[in-house]
C-alpha cells in the first residue's frame, strides 16, 4: 500500500501529468536557441547522459576545454645574457576536463538533440546513459536523433551517485532554508565525511533512502503521500492543472478556514501537552461540517500543509530510527520552490524540536543526470579527482524560478547550466584545523550583511574597468583581446547583477566568492594571468634589493631584527594590485618603494597587536616546522617573506611555503616561486642550504584564489604538513588572513598578518587605511598533540 | 501544524477526541517542558499513582452517573442506569432524575442527531456496589447547545451531580455549561480518561462478543476473519486513537504512558476530503461510497510505473507509489467516479496512519497496537487495511488489535473518575 512512492515513480507520473502542457509548447520548438552559449565544447564531448523528468530534461557530458594558461620558465644560463629578466612568460594552450550539465524544458528536447547531433564531432561516442521517468518515453527519439544507443540506469542509483558527487565536490552545496531570516539560504560547510545521511526524495511519491557510503545505500521507507498527491488531489479540489500554479495558490491561501485547529476543539491550547491552539488537529477537518465552498487558495494551502507535515513527520521517524541527523530533501516537490522548502522545514523543526535540520541542495535538479553520467564514466573514474564549480559557466541557484518569475517559467527558453572543472589535484582539509566540520573559511557572509554586500558589490563593479584594462594590457600582441576583454566585462558585470538580486546563487556570498568568480570569468575569456608582466617586473626589481635588505637586517640586534622582519612582511604586503587604494598609488607613483611602504604602515600598537606575545615565544625553543601561506609577488614575497623565512630556517625551523597553483591577481604562483627561490638561493647560502637539506619546501596550495579555503587544499600539502609535524601556520595578506580565516581555529600556533588596504574594511574593523592586523594565537592546551595524530 | 486528532463519524458527525496527552497535569518535570509540543517525549515521565478507595457507599456520588467526552466532531456520553433501585429509593428519587433516566433509556435516538448505540450497551454491570446497565450515546458537537438547553429544561443542575467531562470541548464549552445550564464541569485530561476507559471496559466485558479482537490472516482476503483476543497482559502497547485527528500513545501501565506523536490526517480528513471531492455529507455516506469504489484508478501503483514489482527495493507491484497520483492526468481525472475517490481517500488516510504507527512501534520497540476511535466505527475496510499493513510491512511482527467500544473510552474514563477519583 502506501509508503512506496519512489522517485522513479515520481518522474514518470510527473511526466504524464505534464503531457498536455508539453504539447502546448510544441510551437516553441521553432524558437531559435542561442545554443553556442549553452551546449558548449561539444567538439570534444563524450560520455553523454540524459535525465528526463516530468517537465525538465537534464543533459550531461564530459568535454575537454582548451584554454590558455600562463607559464613561467627560467631562462637557462646560456641565454640569460640576452635579457635581464629572470624568467620568461609564455601563454600556452592547456587542456582541462570539464563536466557540462544543462537543464531545459522538455519542450526543447528535439531542438536540443538536433543541435547536439549537428555539433558532435567525436565519433567514438556510442552510448548515452539515460535515467528519469521520461527516459523510456523519449528513448526512440534520442536514438534516432543522436544515433546513440540509450542505456537506461536505475534512477535511485543515479540520484544517490549524483548526491554524493555534489556533496563532496561543491562547497556550500547544502543549505538550510529559513524564510524569515535575513538571508533565506544558510549554506552549510562541506563536511569532511558526508556519510551517513538520509535522502528524502519527494517525487509523486516519497522515497526515503539511507546512504552509508559511496556504494551502499538502502531505501528504508517511503510514503505514497507525495508531490503526486499534492498535484492530483490539488487538481481535483481546485480545478487548477499545473503544479506551479497550485503552489502559487497555496502560497496565497489561509489554511485555518479548512483545517480544524487545536483551538477549534479546546478553545485554546492543549496545555498539558504543550500543543498550541494554532496547531492543526485535523487536516480538512472543517470541510465536513461547513455547508459552504472554500476558496481554492485555502484548500491548496491546507493540502500543502497536510502533505509537507506528513512527509516531515515520516522523515523524522526514519531519521530517529536510524539515528541520522543529516536529512536532505529533493524531488520535484522541493525543486526550487521556496514554498515547499519552507513547509518542509517547518515540519521538521516541529517534529524534531530542532534536533534535525532539513537540508536542501543547490544542484538538486541535476543529481540524476550527474549520477547517470558518472555511471557511464566509470572507466575514467571521475571520483578519484576533485572537481570545482565553475562560476563563470554555471547559472547559479534559481536562475529559473517559478516563484520569482512565473511568466518566464511558463514558456521559456531559459537554460540552466552547471559546469564543473576537473582540478589538477585532489583537495583535502588542512590537517591542522581544530575542527574541520565547523570550519568556515569566510569571515563575513555578505548574504547576511546587507551593508557589506552593498559595499563589496559596488567595489567590485567599480574595479571592473581597471581589471579589463589590466587584462588587455597583458596581451598586447593579440588583436582580438579587446573583444574578449569586453565579453569578460559583460559577463562579470552580469554576475554581479545576479548576485545583487540573488546573493545565494553560488552558495554563501563572500568577498572570496566575488574574487573567485572574477578569476573564473577571466579564465573563461582566456585572460589566464593579467598580472603576469607586472609580477615579472616587480620580481626582477625586488630581487635586486634582496641582498641589501638581508644585509641591513643582519646588522640589527636579535631583538630589533625580529621586529624588523615582521615590519618587512607587513610592508611587503602593502604592495597589492588587488587592493584599490594601493593600485592607485602604484599606478601613479611607480617609484613607491619598500621604504615608503614601511612609512605608510601604522605604528604600534597596531589595530590587532599580539607582537609582544610572539616576541616572547621567539625567545623559546624554535618551532619544528612552519607552514607559510604566502600572498603577493614582488616586494612582498622577496623582500618581506623571504628574509623572514631565512630567519626561521636559521632558528632551526623547517619551512613549507604554500603558494597558489594557478594565478590570481598578483599573487605569487607556485611556478614563479620555484624560480624566485632558486634565484635567491643562488645569492643566499641560508636559503640554499634550506633547499638542499630539504628544510625549505615549496608546495602548491591547490588554490587559484586570492583567498584561502583551508578545507580545500592540495593533498600533497596536507601530507607534507603531517610528515613535518608542522606546529606553526603563518597566513599572510588581506585575502587569506582577513576576508578568510580571520576566525579560523587551528590546532597549532598560528600567525595571521595583514595590512588593511581598503578603507571601508578598515573602518569596519575600527582602524584606518594601512592599519595592521598581527594576530598570534596559541590553541588552548590539549590540541597540539591531537593535531599531529594522523586522521 | 499538524496533528493530533479528532475524528468524525456519521451523519451528525460524531467526534471523538483526540488530542493527545502526555503526562497528566501533575507537576511532572517533563510535562512542563516548554518544548513538549508534540511528538515523542521520552518515556519516564508521568506516572501518577492512582489509589482508588473502595470505601464505597460513603464516597459514592449521588445519581445520575454520567461520563462525557466532548471532541472536535462528536460528543460521547456514557450513562449508568441503575437496575437495582429499591422501592424506597424509587420513592425518594426526585422527579427530575427519574425523567432523565426514562428519557435516556427508553429512546435510541434523541432529537435529530443523538444516537444510542444499543449494541454496545453493557448490562448487569456492577459499579461502586450498584448494578445496572451502561449506555453509550453520541451526538455531534455542534448540537451541544441543544443538549445544554435540554439540561436546562430538565433542571439538571438541581441534582447536584458532578458532571465529569473530558475532550477539548470540556475546556472550550466550560463557560457555556455554566451560563446555559448552570452546570459546573469537572474537567479531565482526555488521554488519562482514554487509557482508563480502555483498560476498564476490557476488564469488565466477559459475556457477548469479546471486547478486543484482531483479524486472522490479514494478508489473505479470502481467509481474513475476525477473532477474539485476550488483552490479559497488555503492556507495553501502542494505543492509536483515530478521531478527527490521530494521537499515538505508548502505554506502559495504567498510569505510565506518553503521547508519542500524532497526525492531523485522521477521520476528519477522510470525511472532509470526501465531502469536498464527492459532495457527500456524512461519515456513513462516505464509507458507503468508499465500499463501492476502486482506489487503483485514482492512485498510481508501483506496477503502473514499473510494469510489475520494483525488485531493486522489494516493492510489490500492487503497492501505491503515489496516492492520487493518477489524478495528475486530466484524462484520468475525468474518468474516475466519486466512489473511486472516496475509496482512495479512505485508503490514503488509513495507510498513512498505518505507516506512522508502524514507525512509532519500531521506534518504541512495541509489538502490539490497539486502534480505537470513532473513525473505525462501522469501518471494517479500514480495520482490515490496518491489520494488513501492520502484518505485511512488519513481516508479521506487529499485531493490530481493535476494540468493540471504539470511540467511547474517553467518556467511560470520565465516568470512572466520578466514581473513583484518581
Amino acid at each position: 500500500l502506501f509508503w512506496s512512492g519512489s522517485t522513479v515513480a515520481a518522474t514518470m507520473a510527473e511526466w504524464s501529468g505534464l503531457h498536455s502542457s508539453t504539447s502546448r509548447h510544441t510551437m516553441d520548438k521553432s524558437i531559435t536557441l542561442p545554443p553556442d552559449e549553452i551546449f558548449r565544447n561539444l567538439e570534444n564531448a563524450k560520455r553523454f547522459a540524459i535525465d528526463i523528468g516530468g517537465s525538465l530534461t537534464k543533459l550531461a557530458y564530459y568535454s575537454t576545454v582548451q584554454h590558455k594558461v600562463a607559464k613561467v620558465r627560467s631562462f637557462d644560463h646560456a641565454t640569460k645574457a640576452t635579457s635581464d629578466e629572470l624568467y620568461e612568460i609564455s601563454v600556452q594552450e592547456e587542456v582541462t576536463a570539464r563536466l557540462h550539465f544543462i537543464k531545459f524544458e522538455n519542450a526543447y528536447i528535439e531542438t536540443c538533440l538536433d543541435f547536439v547531433r549537428d555539433h558532435l564531432v567525436n565519433t567514438d561516442t556510442k552510448v548515452i546513459k539515460a535515467t528519469g521517468g521520461g527516459a523510456h518515453k523519449f528513448k526512440e527519439l534520442i536514438e534516432r536523433k543522436l544515433g546513440l544507443r540509450v542505456d537506461k540506469e536505475d534512477e535511485m542509483t543515479c540520484l544517490i551517485k549524483g548526491c554524493n558527487f555534489v556533496l563532496r565536490n561543491i562547497p556550500h552545496e547544502a543549505f538550510v532554508y529559513a524564510k524569515h531570516a535575513d538571508s533565506e539560504f544558510r549554506f552549510q560547510t562541506t563536511q569532511p565525511d558526508i556519510f551517513p545521511y538520509l535522502l528524502v526524495n519527494i517525487g509523486s511519491g516519497v522515497s526515503i533512502v539511507k546512504v552509508e557510503s559511496e556504494d551502499k545505500f538502502e531505501r528504508i521507507g517511503g510514503s505514497s503521500i507525495g508531490g503526486g498527491t499534492f498535484w492530483g488531489l490539488g487538481a481535483l479540489l481546485t480545478k487548477t492543472k499545473r503544479f506551479d500554479e497550485l503552489l502559487q495558490l497555496a502560497s496565497k491561501g489561509q489554511h485555518t478556514s479548512v483545517d480544524m485547529l487545536v483551538k477549534d476543539i479546546y478553545g485554546g491550547s492543549y496545555g498539558s501537552l504543550g500543543l498550541t491552539g494554532d496547531l492543526i488537529a485535523s487536516s480538512f477537518g472543517k470541510s465536513a461540517t461547513a455547508d459552504k465552498g472554500f476558496p481554492k487558495e485555502d484548500m491548496a494551502k491546507s493540502l500543502l500543509h497536510m502533505i509537507s507535515n506528513d512527509i516531515g513527520q515520516l522523515a523524522c521517524l526514519y531519521a530517529k530510527l536510524h539515528n541520522l541527523s543529516r536529512v536532505y530533501f529533493g524531488g520535484f516537490f522541493i525543486r526550487g520552490h521556496p514554498v515547499t522548502m519552507h513547509t518542509i522545514t517547518y515540519s521538521i523543526n516541529f517534529f524534531t524540536k530542532g534536533e534535525v535540520q532539513a537540508l536542501f541542495l543547490r544542484h538538486e535538479g541535476y543529481l540524476g543526470a550527474i549520477g547517470a553520467f558518472l555511471k557511464g564514466a566509470e572507466e575514467d573514474n571521475p571520483n578519484q579527482y576533485s572537481w570545482g564549480e565553475n562560476y563563470a559557466g554555471s547559472s547559479g541557484l534559481m536562475s529559473v524560478s517559478p516563484d520569482m518569475n512565473p511568466m518566464q517559467r511558463a514558456r521559456s527558453g531559459t537554460f540552466d547550466m552547471l559546469e564543473m572543472d576537473r582540478l589538477e589535484r585532489k583537495l583535502v582539509n588542512l590537517p591542522l584545523l581544530q575542527d574541520a566540520s565547523s570550519y568556515i573559511p569566510d569571515t563575513v557572509d555578505l548574504a547576511e550583511d546587507a551593508l557589506a554586500r552593498e559595499y563589496w558589490l559596488y567595489c567590485f563593479e567599480e574595479a571592473l574597468d581597471g581589471v579589463v584594462k589590466r587584462a588587455l594590457a597583458s596581451q598586447p600582441d593579440m588583436p582580438e583581446a579587446a573583444e574578449r576583454a569586453e565579453k569578460f566585462r559583460q559577463k562579470y558585470r552580469h554576475k554581479l547583477q545576479t548576485l545583487r538580486h540573488q546573493p545565494f546563487a553560488y552558495g554563501s556570498l563572500t568577498v572570496r566568492s566575488l574574487l573567485d568568480t572574477r578569476e573564473h570569468c577571466l579564465n573563461e575569456f582566456n585572460f589566464p594571468d593579467p598580472y603576469s608582466k607586472i609580477k615579472q617586473r616587480e620580481n626582477d626589481m625586488a630581487l635586486k634589493y634582496y641582498q641589501k635588505v638581508v644585509k641591513s637586517l643582519e646588522e640589527l640586534s636579535w631583538e630589533e631584527r625580529q621586529f624588523a622582519l615582521i615590519r618587512g612582511v607587513l610592508a611587503g604586503n602593502v604592495f597589492d594590485w588587488g587592493a584599490k587604494a594601493v593600485s592607485d598609488v602604484l599606478e601613479s607613483e611607480p617609484e613607491f618603494g619598500f621604504e615608503q611602504a614601511k612609512r605608510k604602515l601604522e605604528e604600534r600598537p597596531w589595530l590587532v597587536d599580539s607582537y609582544d606575545q610572539w616576541f616572547e615565544r621567539l625567545k623559546g625553543p624554535p618551532h619544528k616546522c612552519a607552514l607559510f601561506f604566502v600572498d603577493n609577488s614582488g616586494l612582498d614575497i622577496i623582500l618581506g617573506v623571504m628574509p623572514f623565512v631565512r630567519e626561521l630556517l636559521s632558528r632551526g625551523t623547517e619551512v613549507v611555503l604554500a603558494s597558489n597553483s594557478a594565478p590570481a591577481l598578483n599573487d605569487v604562483t607556485n611556478g614563479e616561486l620555484q624560480i624566485l627561490t632558486e634565484s635567491i638561493a643562488a645569492m643566499d647560502p641560508v636559503i640554499q642550504a634550506g633547499l638542499r637539506e630539504d628544510r625549505l619546501t615549496l608546495v602548491q596550495s591547490g588554490s587559484s584564489s586570492p583567498c584561502l579555503d583551508l578545507s580545500r587544499l592540495d593533498k600533497v600539502l596536507a601530507m607534507v604538513v603531517r610528515e613535518r609535524k608542522t606546529d606553526l601556520v603563518i597566513i599572510e595578506g588581506m585575502g587569506r588572513a582577513i576576508h578568510t580565516n580571520y576566525y579560523a581555529m587551528l590546532s597549532c600556533e598560528s600567525l595571521k598578518m595583514a595590512v588593511i588596504k581598503n578603507s571601508w574594511l578598515a573602518d569596519r574593523l575600527g582602524g584606518k587605511l594601512f592599519s595592521v592586523v598581527f594576530k598570534y594565537e596559541v590553541p588552548a592546551a590539549g590540541h597540539d598533540s591531537e593535531a599531529l595524530t594522523p586522521p | 501544524m499538524a496533528f493530533k486528532g479528532h475524528q468524525r463519524e456519521d451523519e451528525n458527525i460524531d467526534e471523538e477526541l483526540t488530542p493527545t496527552k502526555q503526562p497528566r497535569n501533575e507537576p511532572d518535570n517533563e510535562a512542563a517542558a516548554p518544548a513538549g509540543r508534540d511528538a515523542s517525549e521520552r518515556r519516564s515521565s508521568n506516572s501518577t499513582p492512582r489509589h482508588r478507595s473502595d470505601s464505597v457507599k460513603k464516597t459514592r456520588p449521588p445519581f445520575p452517573w454520567f461520563g462525557m467526552d466532548i471532541g472536535g466532531t462528536l460528543v460521547k456520553l456514557v450513562y449508568f442506569e441503575p437496575k437495582d433501585i429499591t422501592a424506597e429509593e424509587e420513592q425518594e428519587e426526585v422527579e427530575n432524575l427519574k425523567s432523565i433516566r426514562r428519557y435516556l433509556t427508553s429512546n435510541t435516538a434523541y432529537g435529530k442527531t443523538g444516537i444510542r448505540d444499543v449494541h454496545l450497551e453493557l448490562q448487569d454491570l456492577t459499579l461502586c456496589g450498584r448494578t445496572g446497565n451502561l449506555h453509550f450515546i453520541r451526538f455531534p458537537t455542534h448540537d451541544l447547545p441543544a443538549f445544554l438547553q435540554m439540561g436546562r429544561n430538565k433542571h439538571f443542575s438541581s441534582l447536584h451531580t458532578t458532571l465529569c467531562a473530558t475532550g477539548g470541548g470540556a475546556y472550550k464549552f466550560e463557560s457555556d455549561f455554566r451560563t446555559m445550564a448552570d452546570l459546573q464541569l469537572h474537567k479531565l485530561d482526555e488521554l488519562d480518561c482514554l487509557i482508563r476507559g480502555v483498560l476498564y471496559i476490557d476488564s469488565v466485558v466477559s459475556s457477548g462478543p469479546s471486547e478486543c479482537y484482531y483479524f486472522e490472516n490479514p494478508t489473505d482476503p479470502d481467509r481474513c476473519i475476525q477473532k477474539p483476543y485476550t488483552l490479559e497482559n497488555p503492556y507495553p502497547l501502542l494505543l492509536v486513537n483515530i478521531g478527527s485527528g490521530v494521537s499515538i500513545l505508548a502505554v506502559y501501565s495504567e498510569t505510565n504512558y506518553k503521547r508519542v506523536t500524532g497526525t492531523s490526517l485522521g477521520g476528519g480528513t477522510f470525511l472532509g476530503l470526501c465531502c469536498l471531492l464527492t459532495g457527500c455529507s456524512t461519515f456513513e455516506e462516505a464509507l458507503e461510497m468508499a465500499s463501492q469504489g476502486e482506489s487503483t484508478r485514482v492512485d498510481k501503483l508501483v506496477r503502473d510505473i514499473y510494469g510489475g514489482n520494483y525488485e531493486r527495493f522489494g516493492l510489490p507491484g500492487w503497492a501505491v507509489a503515489s496516492s492520487f497520483g493518477n489524478m495528475m492526468s486530466k484524462d484520468k481525472r475525468e474518468s474516475v467516479s466519486k466512489e473511486d475517490l472516496a475509496r482512495a481517500t479512505l485508503v490514503t488516510i488509513t495507510n498513512n496512519i498505518g505507516s506512522i504507527t508502524r514507525m512509532c512501534a519500531l521506534n518504541e520497540n512495541i509489538e502490539r497496537v490497539v486502534f480505537v476511535g470513532n473513525f473505525l466505527r462501522v469501518n471494517t475496510l479500514s480495520m482490515k487495511l490496518l491489520a494488513y499493513a501492520m502484518d505485511y510491512w512488519s513481516k508479521g511482527q506487529l499485531k493490530a488489535l481493535f476494540l468493540q467500544h471504539e470511540g467511547y473510552f474517553g467518556a467511560v474514563g470520565a465516568l470512572l473518575e466520578l466514581l473513583h477519583p484518581a
